[in-house]
């Protein structure tokens, strides 16, 4: 594993927030800040799938949104295949997909403009654009939806076409929160054979979730997040010690949630 | 032009012209404009005119022999009051137009009268109702015919008798200096509405439909983003002030009636128009860069509309500066000011007054303020603070 390039170099990234006063009197608390993302360390090598697992305010999300130079980190760094997410934001961004709910697609246009869209504003040549859009969009079915508005389309066949955007540049590293989520068990199925496919191309795929059972099919190391910090990291097999991933994950929580209360 | 900039400019203009609803919403308003101040003006004409047949009529008391036999020039049906009390009356009520009260032996004190012997003239009464367009056009006739018999009877001299052919100011130069007071105002309350109809939706609304950030995402420029907006947004914006001025220029003379009849816009040249185009689309980008920053500040479309208020007082503000102001500038720093400098040269344009200099100082002051609207604003996208506000 060692030899294997390091894409994704995760250096002791903090992020905090100001809480509002409403936001105090609601948690009963007088912080006016809260650190989500607490000196938080890992790497992800070439080719292969890192999950983040971890309850929900973790700080998975704003990892995953450090990492895709959505907000900025307060103090540490990231490396993401060699360029800093702090001093190179646009070099990590034509290097990244990025997947997440909260991105959300224009309603008023159709996948094939806005697949256009996205690979003009990521430079990509139209030869290519349409060779790529032709096997991604038969790949999902989405060749028949392709002159359909946005907003006339399912939930699932909107999370599909997002996800064909957020990799219309063939990104080498590609980062998914919460990938299934809101998905029916047919296309969560075609979404996680999806990640396999891209895995086997030797793509570096970082997901986030809280589901077991998709970290124990995908993922070839596992760091496990609560309040902001990483409590363990390491390959599946490592982590689970023969135990079930959702058993450990409990013994681990207990262990840790028990300790600062 | 980069390739960001233009991906952005189409995909704005391509979002706007693809919805048939926003398209109707721009051009709407020039045809609204045309019907409303179409029908303003033939309101406004019937409101203050008197039907052509109409008979006014008026009762005398004392009526002199003199009055007897000029009165009838008028064509009033002129009777002889019974009671003056009841005539008043009638005036109130609006069934009688005149009351006309002459002094007992009103030629004869008007003859011995002399001017020079500082007691007070003869005083002739005339009671009307200024409640009725009738009774008050009949006062105003009365008024005038008895304003020229009395000049006539001391006549030492005229001043432009016939009154017509003196004044020299060419019909276009009348016209001119009317469009000059008005058109200002309403262009750039029309350029302030096209922007605000536009800009916030672009900018507040992707907001809060989450989609900016998607296109954060991705290597663009946040230069780019900014600029194509912006230049898309300017496009849209002046196609919505022209559908709006059009309307205006053609409803014009059916507002005015009959004052300004021929009245139209031929009596400009294409260099006047040309300038006028060059002075708009840079206010325009100036408007739709000002809204623009404050709908970044803001979370929703709503909001940014309330954020824009301010540009709009402005922009109206100034326009209203422009019917008082007496004719465009000569000073060229007034021409650095932007918004300032765009009424200062469309009064010189509709006043054939206008300073080439001062509109070409106004463009490059206008872009000068986009381009650093345009810096500012890629910087807000840039700021996590103001993206992603809760």
């Amino acid at each position: 594993m060692s030899e294997k390039k390091e894409l994704l170099q995760v250096q002791a990234l903090t992020k905090t927030f100001q809480l509002s006063s409403k936001q105090q009197k609601l948690e009963k608390t007088k912080e006016k800040v809260r650190t989500a993302v607490d000196h938080l360390s890992f790497t992800a090598y070439e080719g292969e799938i890192f999950g983040l697992l971890g309850p929900n305010g973790a700080g998975k999300t704003t990892t995953l949104r450090l990492l895709s130079t959505l907000i900025r980190p307060n103090s540490g760094d990231a490396l993401v295949d060699g360029f800093s997410v702090v001093k190179e934001p646009d070099q990590v961004r034509s290097r990244i997909g990025f997947l997440t709910s909260e991105l959300k697609l224009e309603d008023c246009f159709t996948p094939n403009y806005l697949f256009d869209f996205f690979a003009d504003l990521h430079g990509v040549a139209p030869s290519v654009r349409k060779e790529r859009k032709a096997a991604l969009f038969a790949r999902f079915g989405i060749d028949k939806f392709a002159e359909v508005k946005v907003a006339n389309l399912s939930t699932g066949m909107k999370q599909k076409i997002s996800l064909v955007v957020s990799i219309v540049h063939d990104p080498d590293i590609i980062i998914f929160d919460e990938p299934t989520n809101g998905l029916d068990v047919i296309t969560a199925k075609v979404v996680t054979d999806f990640l396999e496919e891209l895995k086997h191309e030797g793509k570096t795929i970082l997901v986030s979730t809280h589901i077991f059972s998709l970290i124990e099919k995908l993922c070839d190391r596992v760091g496990i997040i609560i309040s902001g910090k990483m409590i363990l990291c390491d390959t599946l097999e490592n982590v689970c010690g023969g135990m079930s991933l959702e058993d450990r994950f409990f013994e681990i929580y207990k262990e840790t949630v028990g300790d600062e209360e | 032009m980069r390739n960001g900039i233009f991906t952005i400019m189409r995909k704005e203009l391509s979002r706007f012209f693809g919805d048939k609803r926003l398209v109707v919403s721009i051009l709407l308003p020039g045809i609204l404009v045309y019907v409303m101040y179409s029908f303003m003006g033939s309101a406004m004409g019937s409101n203050f005119g008197v039907d052509e047949d109409y008979v006014p009529t008026v009762q005398a008391v004392d009526l002199p022999a003199s009055m007897e036999a000029l009165l009838p020039q008028t064509g009033f049906a002129v009777v002889v009051a019974a009671d003056e009390a009841a005539a008043k009356e009638l005036v109130t009520a609006q069934e009688l137009d005149l009351l006309m009260v002459f002094p007992k032996d009103f030629d004869e004190t008007v003859a011995a009268y002399q001017a020079a012997s500082g007691s007070p003239a003869p005083n002739v009464e005339l009671y009307y109702n200024s409640a009725s367009t009738n009774s008050t056009f009949t006062y105003q006739t009365v008024v005038a015919l008895l304003d020229t018999y009395e000049a006539g009877m001391v006549n030492k001299f005229d001043v432009n008798a016939g009154g017509e052919g003196y004044d020299l100011a060419t019909d276009e130069d009348s016209m001119g200096s009317l469009f000059a007071m008005l058109m200002p105002m309403l262009l750039m309350t029309f350029l302030y509405s096209g922007c605000a109809a536009v800009a916030p939706e672009s900018i507040a609304g992707e907001k809060e439909r989450g989609t900016i950030a998607t296109m954060l995402i991705t290597p663009i420029r946040r230069g780019d983003i900014a600029l194509g907006k912006i230049l898309a947004l300017g496009v849209i914006s002046t196609i919505s002030a022209a559908s709006s001025t059009i309307g205006t220029v053609l409803a014009m003379p059916k507002l005015m009636g009959k004052a300004v009849e021929g009245m139209n816009a031929s009596i400009y040249g294409v260099t006047d128009y040309l300038l006028l185009a060059a002075v708009i689309f840079s206010t325009v980008l100036v408007l739709v860069t000002l809204i623009s920053i404050l709908s970044a500040f803001a979370k929703t479309i709503k909001e940014a509309q309330t954020y824009a208020m301010p540009v709009m007082l402005l922009s109206m503000g100034l326009g209203l500066s422009g019917m008082f102001g007496g004719g465009a500038s000569q000073e060229l720093w007034a021409y650095c000011v932007p918004l300032y400098n765009s009424v200062q040269c469309m009064t010189g344009v509709f006043s054939f007054s206008v300073l080439p200099v001062g509109v070409a100082i106004t463009v490059a002051a206008n872009a000068a303020v986009t381009l650093l609207g345009v810096f500012v604003l890629a910087k807000m996208f840039n700021n996590e603070k103001i993206i992603f506000a809760r």
